[in-house]
C-alpha cells in the first residue's frame, strides 16, 4: 500500500519526519482527513488546532497543536508548515492549563491563545 | 636596573591575562559558529517548503494581485534593514555592515528617495545615537542566537509599514544589510531588497503542481506572503549572527596571536636586561676587587 511522506516543520526545525498512512489537518473550513493519492491542495491550517498523523509502520496516532501556519499536498509528500508546532509528547500540560486559564481570565471569546492552549491540551491527550 | 626589571615583568603578566581572555573568546566563538551553523540548517526545510509554496502560487496565478507583490514608486520613504551585532570584539563585522548600509543610504537619496534606518543590535543603535540621527525602529537582545519570535516581530513590523503609504508613516520598499556567510573564512556583507518582492520569469523543468486551493488562493496566498517574508528575515538573521560568531574568532584568534609574540618580545627584554644587571655587578665586582689588590700592594 502506497504510503505518504510526511514533514512537519517549524522555522526553527523539523518536528516530525517520516512516512503514513493518513494524515488529519484542520484548516478554517473544517477537518481535512488526507490518504495517499489526493489531489495537491495549498491550505491554511487553523491557528490553533491539533495535526494528527497515523505513521505507517502501525505505531500510535502522533498528534501535534498547530498555530498559524499552512499545509501542502503534492504526490504523495505532505508538508505541514507551522509558525509555532508542538508534538503531543512535548506538551508541558500544567504550562499549558495555566495559559488556558489566563487566556479564559482575559474574557476574550475564542481568542487566538485559548485556542492555543486547548490546541497543546488535545495534542497532549487531556481534556481541554 | 632594578626598576626595569620589575615593569617589565609587570608588562608581561598584564598581556599574559589579557591572552587569556581573548583566547577564551575565540574557543566560545568556535563553539558557537557550530551552534549557529546546525540553526541555519534546522531552518531549511521550512524555508524551502515555503518557497516552493509561494512558486507554485505564483506561476499558477500570474494575475494574482498581493499588495506586498506591488511597487509602490509613489512612496519615496523606504525602509533600511540594517543588521548588526550586539557585543563588539568581532573585528570588522560590524564596521562592513554600516558602511555597505551607509552608500546604500547615499544611493537611495540620489534617487530622490528617503531612507529609515530599522535597526537590529547594539552595534548599529549606538552608532546611529552617537551621531543623533533619527532611528525608525530598533531590536536589540538576541543577535548571536535568533529565535523565530524575533523575526516574526520584524517582519510584522516592516510588513505593517510596507502596507502603510507615505502620508500614513508608511514605506514604498524594504532594503536589508546582512552579513552572508560563506566560509568559516568568508563572510560578505549583502544588500537585498525584501519588498516588494520580484518575481523572476525561470525555465525550469519541473513545474510545481497544480494545487487546489483551501480555502481559496487569495486567503493561502495572504498568509503565506508574511510567512515568506518572516522566513527571508530569519535566514538573514541567522547567517548575520554565524557571520558574527566567524568575525568574532578570526579577531580573537589574531589578538592571541599577537599577546604571545608580544610576551615572546618582553621575555627577551627582561632576559636581556637581567643579564645586563648581572654583568655589571660582575664587572663592578672585579673592578674594586683589583683596585684593592692594587693599593694593599703598596
Amino acid at each position: 500500500m502506497a504510503t505518504l511522506k510526511v514533514g512537519l516543520v517549524s522555522p526553527e526545525r523539523e518536528i516530525w519526519s517520516g512516512e503514513a498512512k493518513m494524515v488529519v489537518a484542520q484548516t478554517v473550513e473544517g477537518q481535512l482527513g488526507i490518504m495517499p493519492g489526493h489531489a495537491p491542495v495549498l491550505g491554511v491550517l487553523l491557528d490553533g488546532s491539533v495535526v494528527k498523523v497515523e505513521p505507517a509502520d502501525g505505531g500510535e496516532w502522533i498528534s501535534a497543536m498547530v498555530g498559524s501556519g499552512f499545509f501542502s499536498i503534492a504526490g504523495d509528500e505532505v508538508s505541514v508548515l507551522a509558525e509555532h508546532a508542538e508534538l503531543g509528547t512535548d506538551v508541558d500540560v500544567a504550562a499549558a492549563r495555566h495559559d488556558l486559564e489566563a487566556a479564559r481570565a482575559g474574557g476574550e471569546e475564542d481568542s487566538t491563545a485559548e485556542r492555543r492552549a486547548r490546541a497543546r491540551l488535545r495534542a497532549a491527550g487531556q481534556e481541554a | 636596573m632594578a626598576a626595569q626589571l620589575r615593569q617589565l615583568r609587570q608588562q608581561i603578566r598584564s598581556v599574559k591575562s589579557t591572552a587569556k581572555i581573548t583566547r577564551a573568546q575565540e574557543m566560545i566563538a568556535t563553539s558557537r559558529i557550530v551552534k549557529a551553523q546546525n540553526a541555519v540548517a534546522a531552518s531549511k526545510p521550512y524555508a524551502d517548503q515555503i518557497t516552493q509554496a509561494i512558486t507554485a502560487l505564483v506561476s499558477h496565478h500570474v494575475s494574482i494581485d498581493h499588495p506586498l507583490l506591488k511597487e509602490q514608486p509613489e512612496d519615496k520613504r523606504s525602509a533600511v534593514l540594517i543588521v548588526t551585532s550586539d557585543r563588539g570584539f568581532c573585528g570588522g563585522y560590524n564596521a562592513n555592515v554600516i558602511r555597505e548600509a551607509e552608500s546604500l543610504i547615499k544611493a537611495l537619496r540620489e534617487q530622490g528617495k528617503e531612507p529609515l534606518p530599522y535597526l537590529v543590535g547594539n552595534k548599529a543603535l549606538t552608532w546611529y545615537r552617537f551621531r543623533d540621527r533619527d532611528i525608525e525602529a530598533e531590536w536589540t537582545g538576541f543577535s548571536d542566537r535568533p529565535a523565530f519570535a524575533d523575526a516574526e516581530r520584524i517582519g510584522q513590523r516592516l510588513a505593517a509599514d510596507f502596507l502603510k503609504t507615505d502620508a500614513e508613516g508608511g514605506v514604498g520598499e524594504i532594503h536589508v544589510v546582512y552579513t552572508e556567510f560563506v566560509s568559516m573564512l568568508t563572510q560578505s556583507v549583502q544588500v537585498r531588497r525584501l519588498l516588494p518582492l520580484d518575481i523572476e520569469e525561470t525555465a525550469r523543468e519541473q513545474v510545481p503542481p497544480a494545487y487546489e486551493f483551501e480555502p481559496t488562493a487569495e486567503t493561502v496566498l495572504d498568509q503565506l506572503l508574511p510567512g515568506y517574508v518572516e522566513s527571508r528575515i530569519f535566514h538573514m538573521l541567522l547567517q548575520s549572527a554565524a557571520s558574527e560568531h566567524a568575525s568574532r574568532r578570526r579577531a580573537m584568534k589574531s589578538a592571541t596571536d599577537n599577546a604571545n609574540e608580544l610576551i615572546g618580545v618582553y621575555t627577551r627584554q627582561m632576559n636581556q636586561a637581567r643579564q645586563a644587571a648581572i654583568t655589571q655587578e660582575i664587572s663592578e665586582i672585579v673592578g674594586g676587587a683589583d683596585a684593592l689588590a692594587d693599593s694593599g700592594g703598596e
